[in-house]
């Protein structure tokens, strides 16, 4: 029964890689740039929510922090894109992942300057409880998370078929100039794609945070997410939440069944696998450029 | 303003364009030959700093500016080199010399041998590829414990030429110069190369792909080559940093080195020589005035020292993110700007720089 426990972790850790994954694939699959800052966005909301929330905080109750951070996180993502990502419409990819890159720092050091370098625990009514299955006992902050992943990649699988918005976005990432030319206001879309990843982030943080305890160098989990993008296929969202769940997988595995030392290695050995056997992911959408 | 009329092909392509640059050139060598005699030993150290993230600045250059390839990986070049130079010397008995350019060797070898699979990666892969082998570089540092001394680290060994000690901390004047040797010799290396055929062809990498197999450049065969030459420069770097630290684990090697080395280039301005310099100085220098603006805070408010965590990397990050949105083209680019405006003075226009927007043409079509 130990190995139900070992997949039941590493399918909650797993689905919080995927969410920080589903967030790079969002902005990746829309604008062309990937966001590196990714990881600290949902470090930020994260914290956001713990500052709303905790009692030595702010006290509010736990579900209306939880809005709050998904709401802040949301309209700082729209705002980071309007404000600074926007002017590097049509620059080479390099400028924006600089950007963001640069982009993560302060953040990070905002919310060092702000919530200080130490572990803080987000106070939540899941964490410490256990579930009893028969014989075997499973943390209920684990299987929350499971399902919260899944209720939330439900919600966006049918906001991607079945919303104007959602089509407007799909059809503004395979390409824009024919979008623009269908009169899709892709600058705006963008701005809201941008948005729809700062919600994502801060989900992605308030699990996470539920689980353990965050300070802000976790923003650094937004690597391993990527490990977990390129696995999946960076172009695919289905694919990103795929790849979460495997690097999720492996990693209980590793760290119980290899010697110490080689466990964190795993996730990018494998990263670096598929890179050079399938450089665009298990579930890859690219095709020859022909000329 | 100067013009240069090219009547022979060879002309196009000397060393300096002309006289007065090479003068000019000339002279800064001479200045930074005698900055010992001006300055005391902190700022030799601070000078001796730069110019060793000049050497690993411009290794990144030739691979990210000139051949078009990001990494985001070159602390573990820096480390291979450093580890490289630090065990042939030290275990093997080799004077430093030998050891240290064969410490360049193992680190281009390494970054042929991380070339191979990263061939078949463009953009955005490659960046990613190269941070896993930056995180990984710590892991296996840990790992090799017998030879790399893991978490305990190792120590460099003292330098001698030619009968002359040379000691980082004891004669940082004579360190400086070697690390200056070293710098102007890389900085001629590169020079030439860009004159050559292969600088040629590593532009037209860059720029097209398509258009370089075309004109008869193999590109898989340029990338390797930047990769080996690049990652030869930084694996010198590191032999120099490894001295400079004196001790050394795996905690110095970081994630965060190579995220600064790609930033320090940008900053610089990408695809020049001089962008490597340029970036070096900046990075040198924003930790130190973080330091006066901190203690002259301090003296102002009447309180000690406020250390605030993170300060340093979030200003550096800021810094960026304005020569991204104002000035793409770096420090060295807005110097060429006003070099321009004055040398035309008055009639530089002011859309003349002006950035030419297109659509972008996505990635995964390709």
């Amino acid at each position: 029964m130990e190995i139900l426990q070992l997949i039941v972790s590493g399918l909650a850790n797993g689905s919080v890689y995927g969410l920080i994954a589903l967030g790079f694939v969002l902005i990746y699959k829309a604008t062309e740039q990937v966001n590196f800052a990714q990881g600290d966005m949902m470090m930020l909301g994260a914290f956001i929510a713990l500052g709303l929330g905790n009692d030595s905080q702010l006290g509010a109750p736990f579900w209306l922090a939880c809005a709050g951070a998904i709401l802040a996180m949301a309209a700082i993502g729209w705002t980071l894109e309007r404000a600074v990502l926007r002017h590097l419409f049509g620059q080479p990819q390099i400028a924006a992942m600089m950007l963001t890159i640069a982009l993560g720092f302060l953040l990070r050091f905002v919310a060092g300057a702000i919530w200080g370098h130490d572990p803080l625990a987000l106070e939540n009514p899941v964490a410490g409880k256990t579930l009893r299955l028969g014989g075997t006992v499973l943390g209920l902050d684990e299987v929350a998370t499971i399902a919260v992943t899944v209720l939330l990649t439900g919600l966006l699988y049918l906001f991607f078929r079945r919303t104007r918005l959602g089509v407007a976005m799909q059809a503004s990432s395979q390409n824009q100039l024919a979008a623009y030319c269908m009169g899709i206001p892709v600058r705006r879309v963008h701005g809201l794609i941008w948005a729809l990843a700062g919600a994502t982030a801060a989900v992605a943080g308030i699990l996470f945070a539920s689980k353990g305890s965050i300070d802000p160098g976790t923003g650094f989990l937004g690597i391993k997410a990527f490990a977990a993008a390129v696995i999946g296929g960076f172009g695919s969202l289905p694919g990103a939440l795929a790849g979460g769940l495997i690097v999720g997988l492996i990693e209980p595995f590793a760290s119980r069944y290899l010697a110490t030392g080689y466990a964190p290695i795993v996730p990018y050995a494998v990263m670096l696998l598929v890179l050079v056997v399938r450089p665009h992911g298990i579930f890859a959408q690219v095709h020859a450029k022909k000329v | 303003m100067r013009v240069h009329f090219n009547t022979t092909y060879d002309r196009d392509i000397r060393l300096f364009p002309d006289t007065r640059d090479a003068v000019r050139y000339g002279l800064l060598v001479a200045v930074a030959i005698a900055l010992p005699f001006l300055l005391d030993d902190f700022l030799i150290g601070e000078a001796t700093n730069v110019l060793i993230w000049a050497i690993a600045g411009m290794g990144l250059m030739l691979l990210t500016g000139h051949a078009g390839q990001p990494s985001l990986g070159h602390a573990a070049f820096l480390a291979a080199g450093c580890y490289a130079h630090a065990i042939l010397m030290g275990r093997f008995g080799l004077p430093f010399a030998a050891s240290f350019v064969l410490a360049g060797a193992v680190a281009g070898s390494v970054g042929v041998l991380v070339a191979i699979p990263a061939l078949r990666l463009h953009g955005i892969y490659l960046a990613i590829a190269t941070l896993a082998l930056s995180i990984l570089t710590e892991d296996i540092i840990v790992l090799a414990e017998p030879w790399t001394g893991g978490v305990a680290g190792m120590t460099a060994p003292d330098i001698s030429i030619l009968g002359m000690r040379i000691d980082r901390l004891g004669s940082p004047d004579s360190f400086y110069w070697l690390c200056l040797a070293v710098a102007v010799l890389v900085t001629l290396g590169y020079r030439n190369i860009l004159r050559a055929p292969l600088g040629r062809a590593l532009l037209a990498v860059r720029d097209s792909e398509v258009s370089a197999r075309a004109m008869g450049v193999s590109p898989a065969r340029t990338k390797t080559v930047a990769f080996g030459l690049s990652c030869m420069t930084t694996g010198w770097a590191g032999a120099l940093m490894g001295h400079f630290f004196y001790t050394f684990n795996h905690e110095v090697f970081t994630l965060v080195i190579s995220i600064q080395l790609l930033l320090m280039i940008v900053i610089g301005g990408l695809g020049s020589i001089h962008g490597a310099y340029y970036g070096a100085v900046v990075v040198a220098i924003v930790p130190q005035a973080i330091n006066v603006a901190r203690d002259g805070i301090a003296g102002l408010f009447g309180g000690g020292g406020v250390a605030i965590p993170g300060l340093e990397i979030g200003i550096f990050g800021l810094i960026l993110i304005f020569f991204i949105l104002f000035e793409p083209l770096g420090v060295h680019g807005r110097m060429v700007k006003w070099r321009i405006y004055f040398e035309l003075f008055p009639f530089c226009r002011r859309d003349m720089f002006r950035r030419q927007k297109s659509y972008l043409r996505t990635e995964r079509m390709r």
